[in-house]
């Protein structure tokens, strides 16, 4: 208990802040599990449309994000991946916000206040 | 320039629109109890704090490392939110995760919303604190007891939330490719992708525990209520 609560909750929000807007860049831009599962069977090959998938896997039968081309898809700011921080540490903000504010408004108020 | 998209999650057309809705179904279901049930873990200081774990776990979750070669991993952070915040909000936590990539980042189709949030949110959620529930006494007697608790629970979570995804796929999957072998690969390369989610927790369980013990939802007083 020798850390103030104000005090570890700063330092937290201080770690979110630089994983998901530095450490981010140093992720694996391999396919995860499941993406590399979907994609047995097929090979990525680059055409005038980006990537796609020749041969036949599950991955085949996806279709586009409806929100592809939101300003942040992909992690990105419009298209341009060089911002992944910028776009990470509005992502982690934006859940901070929506995660806070239910369960501020969801907790139980018992004594002060 | 390389174009890799940065997708983590089911993409729409991965299952059919049946199996899209019913997953849908249980996702909500899921949350409403979840919704219930969360307010017992939650008050002013641990509402903060739950609000936080989310947002690590949105970070965390951007942090893809290397399982095999070609294949990388990351976390999926339910067990992770369970023992920090308690199973309700943790699977909360999760959920928002996952809505906040899909609408903002288009990471995980909208259609497999509800799956995702089942793999992910409910089932990697559950299955990670019932086994960390299983192992509390062990995790409470020493710190190495906790690591372990936090290592196990997380692995489990990884590699049951995986097999969330073979169930959906046996269900209404897409393509024609074999059950086993999709089912084969999905645990095998998430037991793998388990082993760096374990490590993550426990290395971000045991450094709250260091700091605020009282915020480790796991090591507080005995509370079955939460558990019911």
């Amino acid at each position: 208990m020798s850390v103030p609560r104000r005090r570890f909750l700063l330092i937290f929000a201080l770690v979110v802040l630089v994983v998901a807007g530095g450490v981010a860049y140093f992720a694996d831009s391999d396919p995860d599990g499941l993406d590399a599962v979907t994609q047995r069977g097929c090979e990525t090959v680059q055409t005038q449309q980006g990537e796609q998938l020749r041969g036949d896997c599950i991955a085949q039968h996806t279709t586009d994000h409806a929100l592809s081309e939101g300003p942040l898809a992909d992690y990105a700011v419009g298209g341009d991946d060089r911002f992944t921080g910028v776009a990470g540490i509005i992502g982690a903000l934006v859940t901070l916000a929506a995660a806070g504010g239910l369960f501020w408004g969801l907790r139980r108020r018992t004594g002060e206040r | 320039m390389q174009t890799t998209t940065l997708a983590m999650h089911m993409s729409d057309g991965l299952l059919n629109a049946q199996t899209a809705v019913l997953f849908a179904a249980v996702a909500i279901a899921g949350l409403a109890v979840a919704l219930y049930k969360a307010r017992t873990d939650l008050d002013d200081r641990t509402a903060p704090m739950a609000g936080l774990v989310a947002a690590f776990v949105f970070a965390a979750q951007m942090i893809n490392f290397p399982v095999l070669p070609g294949v990388s991993g990351h976390l999926l952070g339910g067990a992770l939110a369970a023992l920090l915040a308690g199973p309700w909000v943790g699977a909360l936590c999760v959920s928002i995760v996952l809505v906040v990539q899909a609408l903002l980042f288009a990471d995980g189709g909208l259609t497999m919303l509800g799956a995702n949030i089942t793999n992910m949110a409910l089932i990697g959620t559950a299955a990670g604190y019932l086994v960390a529930l299983a192992l509390r006494r062990f995790a409470k007697r020493s710190r190495a007891g906790l690591l372990t608790t936090a290592f196990v629970a997380a692995w489990v979570n990884t590699v049951l939330a995986s097999c969330g995804f073979i169930l959906e796929y046996a269900i209404g999957g897409a393509a024609g490719i074999g059950l086993g072998a999709v089912s084969m690969a999905m645990i095998g390369v998430h037991g793998l992708i388990g082993i760096g989610e374990g490590l993550i927790t426990a290395a971000t369980v045991g450094a709250v525990a260091s700091a605020r013990p009282d915020l480790v939802h796991l090591l507080r007083g005995t509370r079955e209520e939460a558990v019911r």
